[in-house]
């Protein structure tokens, strides 16, 4: 009934190319990409090194204090099997002055701190190498509103978006990710100890199947229970994909004059190109 | 008879007709090299698909005057040539539309009829609705034209056959979409599943062309096909790439099928006639 699995090369072949002409299409011809050392974003770096070649790729680390050190080594082997740019930012001395004015800050904040410091050296970047930003938020994680606006969801073009998590494994082994690198437990790292399942409080194997029903098969809610998910499972999904949509949208214009960008200014990213 | 059919399936600037004009021109001379009679181009060729706001900027007349069918008209003195382009009636109403030119004559032009307006898609607001189907006469017999959506309704096709198509000329701007472990998109094995049916069902020819490339994040996936009327594929154009499919058509096979499988000379048209008119004035069948 769930049956996610993908034809990779046809996939690869798909992204590769997405990658490649909407640069182009911008101007561009070299990418700039986060690279934590986690699958999503080590995909993105294979895409996008097969897409441009490797002198065009820039993958840029951005450790805090506390980052877990195999997320720098796993880039590391990234960087070294694609061959790709590489560049360490570490974010520590430019996030903290902003915790210590505010010593009362929790961890959510400080967590989406570090995410939107990553997007202002990750965009400098940008204009450093000449690059446009390669996002690698993939599918799942927009339907959850699992990410910081501003902040890791930040892109001008998103190769992975319509790639479930289970999906972008199953990509990440067929175009080479090291094992270790997909068969780690998926982390945003920002404090220690965190994880994506963790803190979401299901698996990614599980909501996938579920939103794989909710979305992409048009399940009403109640079949997905049918189909032998809980109740509970499944209202508490189906909120999140609700109270997450305005990281979804552009915000919304008010409406006053008889022509407004968002309405009835309708064109492409792609005009003219 | 033997008829060379060209199938383009170009990537395209999205609003830049001259850029796309200048494409259109480089692939008839290669068609024109390969010894093609016909050349086909995809939905909307002259000017990409998803337009929106830049629908009324991009309209053209197929006639000798307009600068972009000017050319075109010229170029089709020795190879038949069917160019997708945003039509503009004289009440300004704007038409996804294919014009048929043949020796620096328009033969036909034909609108959409269907235009998709759910999912993904929103041509219904951008676009006028055609409101005919018609085959027309050419020197490779006569032939039945539609884009895309059109052909997604059985009916069109259907119309064609009765009115004397046995060479069906289907042109698409078509999204790639439906990614499973198969090696093709979900949707590239509707549009063949369907096409190779009409082949078969009106023992007929089926050409089919697809554009490629990306807009914004939407890919188009190619594969244009030729089916003849036994439903045998004779030719296929990659996927995803740019690419001329050139497909060598024995016009004689429709003697041959239709001898054998006489499925149009059985049709019965006037019951067909007769239960239709039945069914939509009978209210009863008005199913809530």
């Amino acid at each position: 009934m769930s049956d996610l699995t993908i034809n990779t090369d046809l996939a690869r072949k798909i992204l590769t190319s997405f990658i490649h002409t909407e640069l182009s299409r911008a101007g561009f011809s070299k990418a700039v990409i986060g690279l934590s050392g986690g699958v999503d974003s080590s995909l993105g770096t294979y895409l996008a090194a097969e897409a441009l070649g490797p002198e065009d790729v820039l993958a840029v680390r951005m450790p805090y204090r506390t980052s877990s050190p195999d997320s720098l080594e796993h880039a590391q082997m990234v960087i070294e099997a694609t061959g790709v740019e590489s560049l360490t930012v570490d974010i520590t001395p430019m996030v903290e002055p902003l915790f210590e004015r505010f010593p009362e800050m929790g961890e959510i904040r400080k967590g989406n701190i570090m995410a939107r410091q990553r997007m202002i050296a990750l965009y400098d970047q940008s204009a450093a190498f000449d690059g446009l930003v390669v996002g690698t938020g993939n599918k799942t994680e927009i339907l959850l509103g699992y990410s910081t606006l501003y902040g890791d969801s930040a892109c001008a073009i998103n190769p992975l978006g319509d790639l479930y998590k289970t999906q972008v494994r199953q990509m990440a082994a067929a175009v080479g990710v090291p094992e270790e690198i997909i068969a780690k437990p998926p982390t945003a790292d920002l404090w220690a100890g965190q994880t994506d399942e963790g803190e979401l409080g299901f698996t990614y194997e599980e909501v996938d199947k579920l939103l794989y029903l909710l979305v992409d098969r048009r399940y009403r809610p109640e079949e997905c229970l049918e189909a032998g998910f809980s109740a509970e499972f499944v209202h508490q999904v189906v909120r999140r994909i609700q109270r997450s949509h305005f990281k979804r949208l552009m915000p919304p214009i008010a409406k006053l004059s008889d022509r407004t960008v968002g309405y009835d200014f309708l064109y492409l990213r792609d005009w003219g190109t | 008879m033997q008829l060379t059919i060209a199938l383009s399936q170009i990537n395209t600037h999205l609003g830049d007709v001259d850029a796309n004009l200048e494409k259109h021109l480089a692939n008839i001379k290669e068609a024109r090299g390969a010894g093609a009679d016909l050349l086909l181009f995809p939905e909307l060729s002259l000017t990409g698909y998803l337009l929106q706001d830049l629908v009324p900027t991009l309209a053209h007349r197929p006639s000798q005057e307009d600068p972009a069918f000017g050319p075109l008209l010229k170029a089709s003195k020795d190879i038949d040539l069917v160019i997708g382009f945003v039509d503009e009636d004289n009440r300004h109403r704007f038409y996804i539309a294919a014009a048929y030119l043949s020796q620096g004559e328009v033969l036909h032009v034909h609108r959409k009829v269907y235009l998709p307006t759910y999912g993904m898609f929103d041509e219904g607001r951008f676009f006028a609705w055609g409101d005919r189907v018609q085959a027309f006469d050419t020197r490779f017999g006569r032939v039945g034209m539609l884009i895309c959506e059109d052909f997604w309704h059985a009916s069109p096709p259907y119309l064609l056959w009765l009115d004397g198509a046995d060479l069906f000329l289907f042109t698409s701007a078509s999204p790639g979409r439906g990614l499973t472990s198969e090696d093709r998109l979900s949707v590239a094995r509707w549009v063949e599943h369907i096409n190779q049916a009409y082949a078969s069902l009106f023992t007929s020819f089926v050409a089919h062309t697809n554009r490629v490339g990306f807009e914004d994040g939407i890919n188009f996936w190619g594969g244009a096909t030729v089916y003849d009327p036994n439903g045998v594929l004779l030719a296929r154009g990659p996927y995803h790439e740019e690419s001329l499919t050139v497909a060598e058509v024995d016009l004689n096979q429709l003697h041959r099928t239709r001898a054998r499988l006489p499925l149009l000379r059985d049709e019965r048209t006037a019951l067909t006639r007769r239960e239709l008119a039945r069914i939509l004035a009978d209210k009863e069948n008005d199913h809530p």
